[in-house]
């Protein structure tokens, strides 16, 4: 967070910065509203726009408003755990979904 | 005994505790909803095809409640920022703002969840399918009265964006009914994840609500007593509301988009 700045002109770079990431989310909803009735070729797509869409709102989200792209080394470091199990948690769903057992032999 | 580092940063961490205690928490929350999240996943891939509904909920209500957590979200950064500034007035007008902006936001999923739990498939003796909402006032012990459609397969109730806008009554003798139910979390696996997903999440709403509340209301003598104290409670609650629009940011596009 903003350590150089202090009182009335923190407020006032906050109200700036929310104001900016408030239009952003918006905007970026409701263009993701609009790519799930674009006439896209693909669902995969149309699936995979809108869930960058997505993303990208998380990282304004956790990026400015949680302050994470100014924080301790030790926030880091905990998040990076969490991020590797939550790859490997959805790695297994991907990995479980292509495991389809053999025919039997007869 | 005073508690240690609620205030000035611990000398290794760099941060106060709470603070680390909060990040913590949230990285078992994310284990929490990314456990859920992969049974979505995993239901959603593992359904046959054509069998997954689309288009079930209401698109323009879900858009409404993304905009209104996230300006909630802004307006909780806003009150932390005031705090900050020593300007209690506005910090008094920003957590407000965002508890009456979270208090929307449920009330508008409360109406949704209403919408779901009043909503019947109802099979009659003949195979014909009429599928509607329950008119409650017009419903007597000889008869049950939709405001719907008739469907005659089930699949035709899969894709809720081709179904008809206009609905008509229809009445239903009871003793013509096999089976009726409500678009309840039993009524099949779609609706199961979406009220296992939005639920966990709207307790969390409600849990941070009832913190913002105390902070706003009799949490708030901190301040007079040791206002750096007090803003680093304000900032550690508004962690968790950030991660709860988080979650919503990902639930919304999952469930009522794709």
């Amino acid at each position: 967070m903003k350590e150089e700045l202090s009182g009335e002109a923190l407020y006032r770079a906050t109200v700036a910065r929310c104001r900016t990431v408030l239009w952003v989310v918006a905007a970026v909803t409701l263009c993701m509203v609009g790519a799930a009735y674009a006439p896209l070729p693909q669902p995969e797509l149309r699936v995979g726009l809108i869930l960058a869409a997505a993303a990208f709102n998380a990282f304004l989200v956790a990026g400015h408003l949680m302050h994470l792209l100014r924080e301790r080394n030790v926030i880091y470091s905990l998040l990076a755990f969490t991020v590797l199990f939550f790859a490997a948690l959805m790695g297994l769903c991907v990995w479980a979904h292509g495991d389809v057992p053999l025919p039997a032999r007869g | 005994m005073e508690i240690a580092y609620t205030v000035q940063p611990r000398p290794d961490t760099g941060v106060y505790n709470a603070k680390l205690g909060m990040w913590l928490f949230l990285a078992s929350e994310v284990m929490l909803f990314g456990g859920l999240f992969s049974a979505y996943v995993f239901l959603r891939m593992g359904a046959p095809p054509d069998t997954w509904p689309q288009g079930w909920l209401s698109v323009p209500l879900g858009t409404l409640n993304t905009l209104l957590l996230a300006a909630s979200a802004v307006t909780t950064l806003l009150a932390w920022a005031a705090c900050k500034a020593r300007r209690f007035d506005r910090f008094k007008l920003h957590l407000g703002l965002t508890l009456i902006l979270g208090t929307v936001f449920l009330g508008i999923k409360g109406y949704e969840y209403r919408d779901k739990l009043m909503h019947y498939e109802v099979q009659l003796k003949d195979g014909r399918i009429a599928d509607g909402h329950l008119v409650r006032a017009r419903t007597t012990s000889d008869t049950v009265v939709l405001q719907g459609r008739w469907v005659s397969d089930r699949r035709e109730l899969l894709d809720g964006r081709r179904a008809p806008r206009t609905h008509e009554e229809l009445v239903l003798p009871r003793d013509q009914i096999a089976r009726m139910q409500n678009y309840a979390p039993r009524h099949n696996t779609f609706l199961a994840i979406y009220f296992t997903l939005t639920g966990l999440h709207g307790l969390h709403v409600l849990g941070g609500l009832v913190v913002f509340a105390y902070l706003w209301g009799p949490g708030s003598r901190l301040w007079h007593v040791d206002p750096e104290h007090f803003t680093n409670r304000v900032e550690v609650a508004g962690l968790f509301w950030h991660f709860v629009d988080l979650v919503w940011i990902f639930l919304f596009p999952v469930l009522y988009l794709t």
